[in-house]
């Protein structure tokens, strides 16, 4: 291979390890990272893709020699404009940190000094490491705040973390990573933690960035359709291996491993839309719902959902999305409207629901894991609705458990495990088989997925669709992720601020014309296609032009 | 139908809106303020129902129901509980705790001079040990789990497990005693330099330092190692900041609010506690002032002594309450 003075990382041979405390057992030592080589030029862009476990943090932090949570790593080597960092010691590797290799991490919100003011964070780096006067740091930030596109930036650093809002956080980080003129900066995740709307934003900022500075990044995600519009070259990552490596061209139009396919295939449409919606089992009648201080959350929302049939509601954060949900289950009872239940009206408060209309509606939530009582058995966490709503006990109720895990598709071996003992997609399939145990008519799913890998929530979306046919069940499925209603939505109910902004069948809910928020999100979603960003900003400047 | 519920209240949780920070701070006040008053009824009533009597202490052998009953009557002893209660209340407000049954004289004029003795002491003690715990608890992080951090910890435990009367005689014993390098007893009297002043006090105050020190330190250390975690711990790491500057620039400040509110209760401590090094070392401080007046049921004194033991404990609460909240950004600079 030639070596060219362009070359600005190359990494060979990657071995990280972590010693891991199993409960129970001796220590053990795992392998995070196994044998991973890769080469980046100046200013070019790679991206790092894979499932949680797969290694792409460890793999972006070793390009600033470090290990996180007693991660080490103990081979290989990571040389940076030739030489090898892994070498340096203490005090070498902390004049590259900061000044040379940058990182933004991916919950900014976390990452900042809720006690220090955002500018003087920024700059700090710069400054503590002599590369500018605060002076002439400041001017940079300033300069770095205009470009990311933020709102006032000649104030902008007066303000602390808690007093902007998390895309203008994100930003802010990859201010103060750009701020020193890093060679190389790693971003772990840097828009996953936010909304689609805002997403975009930061993603055309951040890129907008690395080519006015021409500074080269690391960029990590699960995402394969974000990192498809911002790297030069993909390196796809599975339990701390490369699966394949090669220009984003070659992954997204030619991938060579099944692995790679399905990732560049996940969430196809999975169920066609019912043609008959007209008879309801679940109307809500113009319900508006506030909280105890007063302060109101929903506006007068009216839709349904037949028998059989889901039901996806879309919005953002803070949309009141999962507060239907509330509203439904009588949590938050509503404050006007009415909600009727397979032709008779709800009870609006949960206290005062008979167990039958309890029954016979069932929740499944995004964090399984806080869901379950740890110290329960799964045969505890199913049994339980089995006995409160059926009086079962002993090996009748022993039989049901079983008959139920294999309805989520898990043997008979997981009876007496733990939830600690399970996987993140068994703890969501756990749950699933918990709200079925109730037999119920309706199960609420509140974004069951989006804690899950693109795959694992794949697998999860076609257990509930394969459930529904066997045994009609209906779903109201809340979640922000576009790709998922299209993919299993018999209608659509598009939420903003609050209220309801759309409502239909799938086919003409998702299809024009479309209100402006609706067009906004769903031009918002990236798509797996090189040039998306540019094509979707440029459509964006020529709306505005044309305004 | 207004835009934005719930600004339409009351106006006073519109000024709570507003300035929450003020209003915080007010509520404190009023509450310190609150809660002397009652701690005022209860060393008033704990007093009364102490047994013993002022008259026949006095009187001794010669205690006859006659002379007896003439003291108290001399005393006021024999008018309502309540009446008597709420005649010294009013006068402790003004400044006048009354006149030493004792003595005779103004417990006031006392007590102001005993009370700035023990002040002295105490800050003396508190300019050193406050920094000193909090540099050593910041050390500690640093090097946490390694020897200086195992050492600072076992000195410091040592410290506090030993009775402070213990401390004292120890320091007597070497530096006053065996080296001569320190002055002993501790006297000090009106007129006296303040070079000479901080010479007499220097071994009560070096005993107060150990003792107070450990419990500082410890809860510095705890209060910074549980921000060590946080992910902009990681984020100063990741600058390449020096590990040193990374715990005082970017842990310590988030870990104020425990060790301000351990440091008050210390600082409490030094001016409240301090009765037995002052009575050996034989500091004229307030707290030997309160141990002479109860042998003899002096009470307007012991009442006196209590309500500003009670007054400082709450103050120094208070502060510490207030800087706590004014530490966290969040309410000091709102959205």
């Amino acid at each position: 291979m030639p070596e060219t003075s362009n070359q600005l990382l190359s990494v060979r041979n990657l071995k990280i390890e972590a010693t891991s405390y199993p409960p129970g057992e001796p220590p053990k030592r795992i392998t995070i990272v196994d044998g991973v080589s890769f080469d980046l030029q100046r200013g070019k862009v790679l991206g790092l893709i894979g499932e949680s476990g797969a290694g792409k943090s460890t793999i972006g932090l070793s390009a600033l020699a470090y290990g996180r949570g007693g991660a080490e790593i103990t081979g290989g080597e990571v040389s940076l404009n030739g030489t090898n960092i892994l070498a340096l010691g203490k005090g070498g590797i902390r004049t590259i940190r900061g000044a040379r290799v940058c990182y933004v991490a991916q919950s900014a919100a976390a990452a900042f000094n809720p006690a220090h003011r955002l500018g003087d964070q920024v700059i700090e780096a710069s400054v503590k490491h002599g590369l500018m006067t605060r002076e002439d740091a400041r001017k940079r930030a300033l300069y770095l705040f205009r470009v990311l596109g933020l709102p006032n930036p000649d104030t902008f650093g007066d303000r602390f973390p808690h007093q902007v809002s998390g895309g203008q956080l994100q930003r802010a980080m990859t201010a103060m990573a750009l701020c020193s003129n890093p060679e190389l900066i790693v971003f772990d995740e840097p828009t996953t933690a936010l909304d689609v709307t805002t997403q975009i934003d930061v993603l055309a900022a951040i890129k907008h960035a690395i080519e006015e500075t021409g500074t080269a990044a690391l960029y990590i995600t699960h995402d394969l359709a974000v990192v498809a519009q911002i790297s030069d070259d993909i390196m796809v990552l599975r339990h701390g291996r490369t699966v394949e490596y090669g220009s984003v061209k070659q992954i997204i139009e030619a991938p060579t491993e099944d692995y790679t396919r399905a990732l560049v295939n996940v969430r196809q449409e999975i169920r066609h839309e019912a043609a008959d919606q007209s008879k309801p089992l679940l109307k809500i009648d113009n319900v508006s719902a506030q909280y105890s201080n007063g302060f109101k959350v929903l506006h007068g929302v009216s839709l349904h959902l037949c028998k059989g049939q889901t039901l996806a509601i879309v919005g953002e954060s803070g949309s009141g999305k999962s507060t239907l949900a509330r509203v439904v289950t009588g949590l938050l009872p509503p404050s006007d409207g009415r909600i009727t239940f397979g032709g008779k009206p709800l009870t609006p408060a949960l206290k005062n629901r008979p167990r039958e209309d309890l029954r016979r509606i069932q929740l499944i939530y995004q964090m399984a894991d806080t869901a379950m009582n740890p110290r329960q058995t799964v045969r505890d966490i199913i049994g339980r609705p089995l006995t409160f709503y059926y009086g079962l006990r002993g090996a009748a109720k022993t039989a049901r458990v079983r008959e139920l895990l294999e309805q989520i598709e898990m043997g008979n071996g997981f009876i007496d495990r733990y939830p600690a003992e399970l996987s993140g997609g068994q703890k969501q399939r756990v749950a699933i088989a918990r709200a079925l145990a109730a037999r119920p008519e309706l199960i609420l799913c509140d974004e069951p997925t989006s804690a899950l890998d693109p795959l694992v929530a794949e697998g999860i979306l076609k257990l509930l669709m394969k459930l529904q046919e066997e045994q009609q069940l209906s779903y109201v499925f809340i979640t922000h992720d576009i790709a998922i209603v299209r993919a299993i939505a018999d209608s659509v109910a598009v939420m903003h601020r609050g209220r309801l902004v759309r409502f239909g069948p799938k086919s003409l809910a998702l299809s024009p014309p479309f209100d402006d928020y609706t067009d906004l999100l769903l031009k918002s979603v990236p798509e797996m296609e090189i040039g998306w960003l540019e094509r979707v900003l440029r459509t964006r400047r020529m709306e505005s032009a044309g305004n | 139908m207004s835009n934005s519920p719930g600004t339409e209240s009351l106006p006073g949780l519109r000024f709570r809106e507003r300035f929450p920070l003020l209003a915080l701070v007010i509520e404190r006040m009023i509450l310190s303020i609150l809660l002397l008053f009652a701690v005022s009824i209860l060393i008033f009533g704990g007093v009364e129902a102490l047994p013993g009597d002022f008259a026949t202490t006095y009187l001794g052998q010669s205690a006859t129901p006659q002379a007896v009953a003439n003291i108290r009557a001399e005393l006021g002893l024999d008018r309502p509980l309540v009446a008597r209660y709420f005649e010294w209340l009013g006068g402790a407000v003004q400044g006048d705790f009354g006149t030493s049954w004792a003595s005779r004289n103004s417990v006031s004029e006392q007590v102001g001079n005993r009370l700035g003795n023990s002040l002295f002491l105490a800050g003396f003690a508190a300019v050193i040990a406050v920094p000193l715990a909090v540099g050593l608890g910041m050390v500690s992080v640093h090097f946490r789990n390694r020897l200086p951090d195992k050492v600072i910890n076992v000195i410091s435990l040592a410290a506090i497990s030993l009775p402070e009367f213990f401390i004292g005689y120890l320091l007597i014993l070497y530096f006053a005693v065996n080296f001569g390098i320190a002055t002993f007893p501790a006297t000090v009297y009106a007129g006296m330099g303040i070079i000479e002043r901080l010479q007499a006090i220097a071994l009560p105050a070096a005993t107060l330092v150990l003792v107070v020190l450990a419990h500082m330190m410890r809860m510095t250390r705890a209060a910074i190692l549980s921000v060590m975690s946080s992910a902009y711990m990681e984020t100063a790491e990741l600058k390449g900041l020096s590990a040193w500057r990374a715990i005082v620039k970017h842990a310590a400040p988030n870990a104020l609010a425990p060790i301000i509110n351990v440091v008050a209760l210390n600082l409490a401590y030094l001016v409240v506690g301090v009765v037995v090094v002052e009575v050996v070392f034989v500091y004229p401080g307030m707290g030997q002032y309160m141990v002479d007046a109860v042998t003899v049921r002096d009470m307007p004194v012991v009442q006196a002594c209590g309500l500003i033991f009670a007054a400082v404990y709450i103050f120094l609460n208070m502060l510490a309450d207030i800087l706590a909240i004014v530490a966290n950004p969040r309410l000091r600079h709102p959205r």
